[in-house]
């Protein structure tokens, strides 16, 4: 369980992150979603205490992270940036992370073959690839046996396989109970992992809400319709209420009608139709739209750094 | 991936199975302990300490014995074999500051204060764990280096026993000299927390610094001179006891006095920033 309450923070005059207020509950997974720079490495970096927030506050299971007795224990963090000497085996690395809590090395074996690490577990972690690196990291989160797991974007650098593998994992540990909290800023990963989505832009929060509900409240459907009078059905369909853009000749982009209606008042009026068919925007489409307003950098036309 | 196995998909861990204990100091230290142990660099830099502060006294020893009498006081002073440690100052020091500024580097620090949230255990750890590797290692080592190079300058009729009066301060205070220089760096690298920058900030303050100090004219500047730490460590090192410098007593606690110092501000600074 997280509670973020007004959760803010300030880099000198840049606000970072901005009043945001969730929690985040156990036995689900919960996505954490926005656009590179919206703030939601900054706000893990909180959760866990390297960052002290300018105001506000953050708990985990009812208390500030450096409170508890064994850290670990209670939550397992794989953060965006690296964290791990390149110059020490990944054996090391966690051998060392364990020490601090206790923890036996035959704990350390398990995570390295849990994360299928064991062929390379003592070769230099500055070697690694990128996918690898994600994989120790994924150890060092699961090490403690913690009750919350929080990933910045677990899945950069895996391959297909791997990706199937994280999504999987954190499935099989929110079905055990744990708050799985995990960010990324691609919608369709999300939808495909998480349960509850938190959706922030430009530092602030934006969306609190489950995906299934987040699904279908952002994205709007629409019709294309193809007929030779598409001219003559274009003024009936506006008589009926819809919205209607071409973008092509001879094509219709409708929304505000269903198929079905389209179809009948189509064939009432005794007009030809080449297509009718039901379009669905992406879930990628909906969150660019949702989060439009609050991408920090976007690439301006010449005719917008113009005026 | 052809290195990787396939992974296992579900924790093996069985529920009510207690794996992590509480963080306490002890846990912390041997943490740190095994992060010194395996760095190749640490060994690498610790040899090449050892082996510099050794030879270069079995080379004064050797060469201040063949011509004992045209030597200058200090030189043919028992002290004056122990001169290695001009380098070896500079191999410690790094070592300290490479301990602490390679976690920042490297983004380490970022794993180690998620373990170890109220952070100043850490720098508690590091500093044992450093200091204890520094004393075991540096001690042995300027023995060593006394006891050969005695040797070398009793072929030529003048060497003198580690027991005489003195010496064993001298050769013991080396070891603890270079000891403090290496805490020293580890204190700034805490407070610079960048590997350039902290070396810098070191070799400029036992270095560049008190030489500066000395070619400014007027007894102000010197005054002031003998109190910066490779100085007040000077005092305590060596066997003469040359005019406008501190007592070898008072330079021990005036130089430890600085790697406190340094620490303190290290510690305030290392709980207040952002990691």
């Amino acid at each position: 369980m997280i509670e973020a309450r007004e959760l803010t923070k300030k880099y000198g005059e840049k606000t970072a992150v901005d009043g945001v207020t969730f929690t985040v509950r156990p036995g689900i997974v919960t996505g954490f979603l926005g656009p590179n720079g919206a703030g939601k490495s900054t706000t893990m970096r909180m959760i866990v205490g390297l960052d002290a927030p300018t105001s506000g506050s953050v708990t985990v299971n009812g208390k500030s992270y450096a409170a508890h007795a064994s850290p670990l224990h209670e939550v397992g963090v794989l953060l965006e940036a690296r964290a791990v000497h390149t110059g020490r085996s990944a054996e090391s690395h966690l051998l060392a992370m364990a020490a601090t809590a206790g923890i036996s090395r035959r704990r350390v074996q398990e995570v390295i073959e849990l994360v299928g690490l064991q062929d390379v577990a003592r070769k230099r972690v500055g070697a690694f690839s990128l996918g690898m690196g994600q994989r120790l990291g994924i150890a060092a989160a699961l090490l403690g046996d913690p009750q919350t797991i929080m990933l910045d974007e677990p899945v950069n650098g895996l391959d297909p396989e791997g990706v199937r593998w994280v999504r999987h994992l954190l499935r099989g540990l929110a079905e055990e109970g744990r708050t799985v909290f995990v960010s990324s800023h691609l919608m369709s990963e999300m939808a495909l992992t998480a349960d509850h989505l938190i959706v922030v832009g430009r530092g602030r929060l934006i969306r609190d809400m489950s995906v299934s509900d987040f699904i279908s409240s952002a994205s709007s459907e629409s019709v294309r319709v193809r007929s030779p009078q598409a001219t003559e059905l274009r003024e009936l369909l506006l008589g009926k209420g819809a919205t209607v853009s071409s973008s092509a000749r001879n094509e219709l982009d409708v929304v505000g009608l269903s198929t079905d209606e389209i179809g009948t008042t189509a064939a009432a009026a005794g007009l030809t139709l080449h297509e009718l068919s039901p379009v669905q925007a992406s879930l990628e489409e909906a969150f660019m739209e949702l989060t439009g307003e609050a991408v920090e950098y976007r690439s301006h036309t010449a005719e917008e750094s113009a005026a | 991936m052809s290195t990787v196995a396939e992974p296992r998909q579900q924790p093996t861990t069985g529920p009510g199975l207690r794996i992590a204990q509480p963080v306490n100091f002890v846990r912390t230290v041997s943490s740190e302990w095994i992060k010194f142990r395996t760095l190749r660099s640490s060994w690498l830099v610790l040899v090449a300490a050892i082996v510099g502060v050794i030879v270069i006294g079995q080379l004064i020893g050797y060469n201040t014995g063949k011509s004992f009498s045209h030597l200058a006081p200090e030189d043919a002073a028992p002290s004056g074999v122990m001169q290695g440690y001009y380098l070896g100052q500079l191999l410690i020091g790094v070592l300290g500051v490479l301990f602490v500024t390679g976690e920042y580097a490297t983004g380490m620090i970022r794993s180690t204060a998620t373990a170890v949230p109220r952070r100043l255990p850490v720098l508690g750890a590091k500093a044992l764990v450093f200091g204890l590797v520094a004393v075991v290692t540096m001690v042995p080592t300027c023995i060593v280096t006394f006891l050969g190079a005695m040797a070398f300058r009793s072929h030529f009729g003048h060497g003198v026993s580690l027991g005489d009066a003195g010496n064993l301060r001298v050769v013991i205070g080396t070891g603890i000299y270079l000891a403090l220089i290496g805490l020293l760096g580890g204190a700034i690298g805490w407070i610079v927390r960048n590997t350039a920058g902290g070396i810098s900030t070191l070799i400029g303050l036992i270095l560049v610094v008190p030489v500066l100090f000395e070619v400014v004219p007027g007894t102000w500047a010197k005054s002031i001179s003998k109190f910066f730490p490779s100085n007040a460590g000077s005092s305590f090192v060596s066997t003469v006891h040359a005019s406008n410098t501190l007592t070898p007593w008072t330079g021990l606690v005036v130089m430890v006095a600085w790697v406190v110092a340094a620490f303190v501000l290290a510690g305030v600074l290392l709980k207040r920033r952002d990691v």
